[in-house]
């Protein structure tokens, strides 16, 4: 079990980083307490993996230093760390059969014999291989064999974290809701700390209990997936979760009142931002109303995903998206209109705490 | 499964009469002089199964057998660990790996007769290094054929080592990273590596290496004839060469070549019988 | 027009296809759900002539197709993994199907520039694939596809590698890339949603068969059988036995009840609703929507509201299933007839 600190890291993979862009982890610092389910949310070249891997000891970071209960770990070797961690893909000892593999770590460390075959067996009911126990891991599918590397990572008690490097990627929807409760039950029952890294929104907010947004190598927000949702602090959180995304509109301000073309929307209070440059407006499509009332709008497209549906609607020349629940019908004629508790302002991207009523 | 295409039958054609010409119909010639018996003034006797029951019986081919079998052993003994050995010490990245392989591949390029010339030379006690250097403990592979064994073993892993650790490298480098990254999670140990994860992912091209090296250690004739030209014959193809019968020495042949093909055989069918394991339902998807 | 008749395929004695009757029209998506291994890549094999079926018939435009070669039918394929000429930059690799067809040059540049523009890859045309980004080289390899104009494109869950907010995106475009085309295209696809935000035909696969065909919202709001609606729903599938329903006299004939998650209601709807007392195993929470795994005899069914709800694992909740929601199967796992709008 342990809290890791992450304190000042940078991480560039070509020798001597000269610029801003030469990082790939430009300054991270994180704290990720003692039995936490975390989830590091970010596109493809965020820098996510970048930081799994440095907590791990794979890579060692260019600058900033790793703490584990307070002691610095920066140095120290992987095997040393305490870690497990589970892969993109799976990576199984193709020559051992599942049962092997999954006790491979366990006697690695010199674990007793019945203890293994006990830890093993909870291990093989826990990600669901009973029927393949016994069979040797070449030949497996892959979804079988990620299963394994899974399992490899949750075998063992001790370890200080668990660490997740999209480990779903392979698994078939049916299944990933079978594993992803597995996971938070193991998580429940054992309190271990676990950092799962993923570009999907649903699979991170889902399994975490903090949420750690990542973009071009920063941390834009570290919150629950509720305030993720409800409260995004930058743009990109906005149009990161969520789907679809929030709309962003350029806007501009006038008193109390949002401008948005030749319309305006009433805010609860006057915000202060005398000088404030490229400010938007950000609503997401589940606060949107389509109704008699409100600023004219012309649907463009409609997509049905069954338990709701996405209308895609062009307001004042801008896109905008509303999301309409099972049962509820598109005016002949819609209007939009925002529910206060929804509505965002944005100056230079990040968050500006005025807006709507309810948004604080 | 892939359509079948009798289209492509034309295309194998020309391959198939190259290989009659050259492999079919001379094996075909070598089995016909095998059961007949061959006069001087080239006439041709029916024999049966005479000279195949001679060479089974003679004691000398049996020896050149077993000389042949224990030689193919050492040579394989060494060669195998020794070659992945050098593999997994050499570098994966920088520059080192193209110095490396040009290093490497430079023995692969002797042919085979300078080969035995060089180490004739080398050994020899009156002017070579090696011999000279080991005179002193009573190395001389012209008078000892123990010595003369330990030189042609030492010959052939000179010159044949590397085409073991070549392949070898191919098949390590092939091993994503991930590989590695899950060994030092899993706190395996370098050897649990080597056994777990390099070996087994190896596995494939040490099998080609074993066959290529027994095959042709197995079937060695320059080496031995350059280096002890003159002498007695020691292994299959030397004994074959100072056979004089013509039906014998293609009885001889026919034998040689079965053994091989058996051994062959053997080694490949040991070492991939992991395999032929079902592949699960995969594919359907 | 692609038609299948009763195409079945077996390896080794397992049955990857079985069956299989499908007529597959050009100007909208034939998506093919299913999950690994139910046979949607062997299909699109099939419909490719990479493989040829161990009996049945395939016909493309009234004329008979089956065992001619893949190279001889005008196909463009599509895979999960990016696949590029690695040496080519962007522009040869889009340009590659039309090059192949000896076209004169102003003529290849220009469906090669309109191919690029639609997939937005004009600023990286003379970069190389693995300079790209993952999204960016899909789209390369949907470029090619394009300029291609084959009669039958088949893209095997070409999404499946991408980030998520990419795959949002380039969903949104497909379906009209390809609109008109005039080509067949068939899309694979594990993911439920994906078949229904694609929207157009949609044939749900399980074990090698075509379990149901047809327009894609009939198919998501009347599944032919258990195992179709168990395909074409996530969340899984909830699933009471008749055996401990509640009312089994509103539901008569019926063997297996089964809703899918968000017709689980922390509310009453109407007076008729079933309601369940059940305790809660976990919570996951999406910020906007709340999924709650509910115990129910010897399952756990999954619950979908909306907003934040929270609940601690092992407290009792009261919840509630509208029987206009409930769909009815009968002992071969048919769906009864007269199936309500369920969705």
């Amino acid at each position: 079990m342990a809290r890791i600190d992450l304190d000042n890291i940078r991480h560039a993979y070509a020798p001597n980083p000269q610029a801003e862009t030469d990082y790939a982890l430009r300054l991270v610092n994180q704290t990720f307490d003692d039995g936490g389910a975390y989830a590091l949310l970010g596109p493809s070249g965020c820098g996510k993996t970048s930081l799994l891997n440095i907590i791990s000891g794979l890579v060692s970071p260019t600058e900033g230093r790793v703490l584990f209960n307070g002691d610095d770990m920066t140095s120290r070797p992987t095997e040393k760390r305490n870690i497990a961690q589970v892969f993109q893909f799976p990576v199984v000892y193709d020559s051992m059969t599942v049962r092997e593999n999954l006790a491979f770590p366990l006697r690695n460390r010199g674990v007793k014999r019945v203890e293994i075959a006990k830890r093993v067996d909870e291990v093989i009911d826990i990600v669901g291989l009973q029927a393949l126990a016994d069979r040797r891991a070449r030949g497996l599918t892959a979804d079988e064999k990620q299963k394994i590397s899974l399992g490899r990572g949750l075998v063992r008690a001790d370890v200080g974290a668990i660490l997740f490097d999209e480990p779903l990627t392979v698994i078939d929807p049916h299944m990933k809701w079978q594993l992803r409760a597995s996971l938070r039950e193991v998580h429940r029952r054992t309190a271990t700390t676990m950092i799962y890294v993923t570009h999907d929104q649903t699979e991170a907010l889902t399994f975490a209990s903090k949420v750690v947004v990542m973009y071009d190598g920063l941390i834009v927000q570290v919150g629950t997936p509720a305030e993720l949702f409800d409260c995004p602090s930058h743009t990109f959180v906005g149009y990161f979760i969520g789907s679809p995304g929030m709309n962003i509109v350029p806007a501009s301000l006038n008193g109390a009142n949002l401008q948005l073309g030749a319309h305006s929307v009433p805010l609860a209070s006057a915000p202060r931002l005398e000088g404030q440059p490229n400010l938007e407006f950000g609503v997401r499509p589940e606060f949107v109303r389509l109704g008699a009332q409100g600023i004219p709008a012309t649907v463009s497209r409609v997509e049905d995903a069954g338990r709701y549906r996405v209308v895609h609607l062009t307001m004042e020349g801008k896109a905008i998206a509303a999301l309409l629940r099972e049962g509820e019908e598109i005016p002949a004629s819609p209007h939009i209109a925002f529910d206060p508790i929804g509505v965002h302002l944005y100056a230079d991207s990040w968050r500006v705490a005025v807006a709507g009523a309810g948004a604080q | 499964m892939k359509p079948v295409n009798h289209g492509a039958w034309f295309l194998v054609l020309p391959m198939l009469i190259i290989v009659a010409f050259t492999a079919v119909i001379p094996l075909m010639t070598v089995v016909n002089y095998s059961v007949q018996y061959v006069a001087t003034n080239a006439q041709f006797h029916w024999v049966g199964d005479l000279w195949f029951r001679e060479v089974l019986h003679s004691e000398k081919f049996w020896n050149a057998l077993w000389r042949n079998l224990v030689f193919s052993g050492c040579i394989l003994a060494i060669e195998i660990p020794l070659g992945v050995l050098i593999a997994l010490n050499m570098p994966r990245k920088g520059w080192g790996v193209p110095v490396c392989l040009v290093l490497m591949a430079l023995p692969l390029l002797v042919p085979w007769y300078v080969v035995g010339m060089i180490w004739q030379m080398f050994g020899r006690v009156d002017i070579g290094l090696m011999g000279v250097m080991l005179r002193d403990i009573g190395y001389n592979y012209e008078g000892d054929p123990i010595d003369a064994w330990f030189t042609l073993i030492l010959m052939d892993v000179w010159h044949w080592t590397s085409l073991v650790a070549l392949l070898a490298y191919a098949g390590l480098v092939s091993i994503p990273d991930a590989y590695y990254q899950a060994a030092r999670i899993d706190g395996a140990s370098k050897w649990s590596v080597f056994r777990y994860i390099q070996l087994p992912k190896m596995a494939r091209v040490l099998t080609i290496a074993v066959l290529l090296r027994f095959m042709d250690s197995f079937m060695i004739f320059t080496e031995p004839f350059a280096v002890i030209a003159g002498g007695d014959p020691v292994f299959l193809s030397t004994e074959l060469k100072q056979t004089v019968e013509l039906g014998q020495k293609a009885a001889m042949s026919l034998i040689y070549f079965l053994i091989i093909l058996l051994m062959s055989w053997i080694f490949y069918t040991v070492m991939t019988r992991d395999d032929g394991e079902p592949i699960g339902q995969g594919g359907a998807s | 027009m692609l038609e299948l008749k009763e195409v079945s395929r077996r390896v080794a004695g397992v049955d990857h296809l079985a069956g299989i009757t499908l007529r597959l029209a050009p100007g909208m998506m034939n998506v093919l759900l299913g999950p690994a291994r139910a046979g949607k890549t062997s299909l699109m094999r099939v419909m490719a002539g990479l493989d040829r079926p161990g009996a049945g018939s395939i016909g493309f435009d009234g004329a008979i197709v089956t065992g001619k070669a893949v190279a001889k039918r005008n196909v463009a394929m599509v895979y999960q993994q990016f696949i590029n000429y690695p040496g080519w930059t962007v522009r040869e690799n889009i340009a590659s199907p039309l090059k192949v067809r000896r076209l004169p040059k102003a003529e290849i540049d220009r469906e090669v520039d309109r191919a690029a523009e639609l997939l937005r890859l004009t600023p990286y045309m003379d970069r190389k694939p693995l300079e790209l980004s993952g999204g960016q080289q899909q789209r390369v390899s949907l470029a090619r596809a394009i300029v291609k104009k084959a009669s039958l494109v088949l893209l095997d869950e070409p999404l499946a590698n991408l980030d998520y907010k990419l795959r949002e995106e380039l969903r949104a475009e497909l379906p009209k890339l390809f609109a008109d085309s005039g080509s067949v295209v068939v899309y694979a696809t594990t993911e439920p949603l994906e078949a229904l935000l694609l929207g157009g035909m949609t044939a749900t696969m399980s074990e090698g068969r075509v379990t149901q065909f047809g327009p894609c919202q009939d198919v998501y709001r009347q599944p032919a059988d258990l195992i179709t609606a168990r395909t074409f729903s996530d969340p899984p599938l909830n699933v009471l036995p008749m055996a401990v329903a509640p009312q089994p006299e509103r539901y008569p004939g019926a063997r297996t009840l089964a809703f899918r998650a968000h017709h689980l209601r922390p509310q009453r709807k109407t007076a008729e609703a079933h309601a369940f007392t059940l305790d809660v195993v976990s919570t996951e929470i999406t910020g906007s929507e709340t999924y709650v795994h509910l115990k129910h005899a010897d399952q756990v069914w999954v619950m979908l509201t909306h907003g934040v709800q929270v609940f601690t694992p092992g407290e009792q909740v009261c919840v509630y299933l509208e029987p206009s929601d409930v769909l009815q199967f009968d002992a071969d796992g048919r769906a009864m007839t007269a199936q309500r709008k369920a969705a």
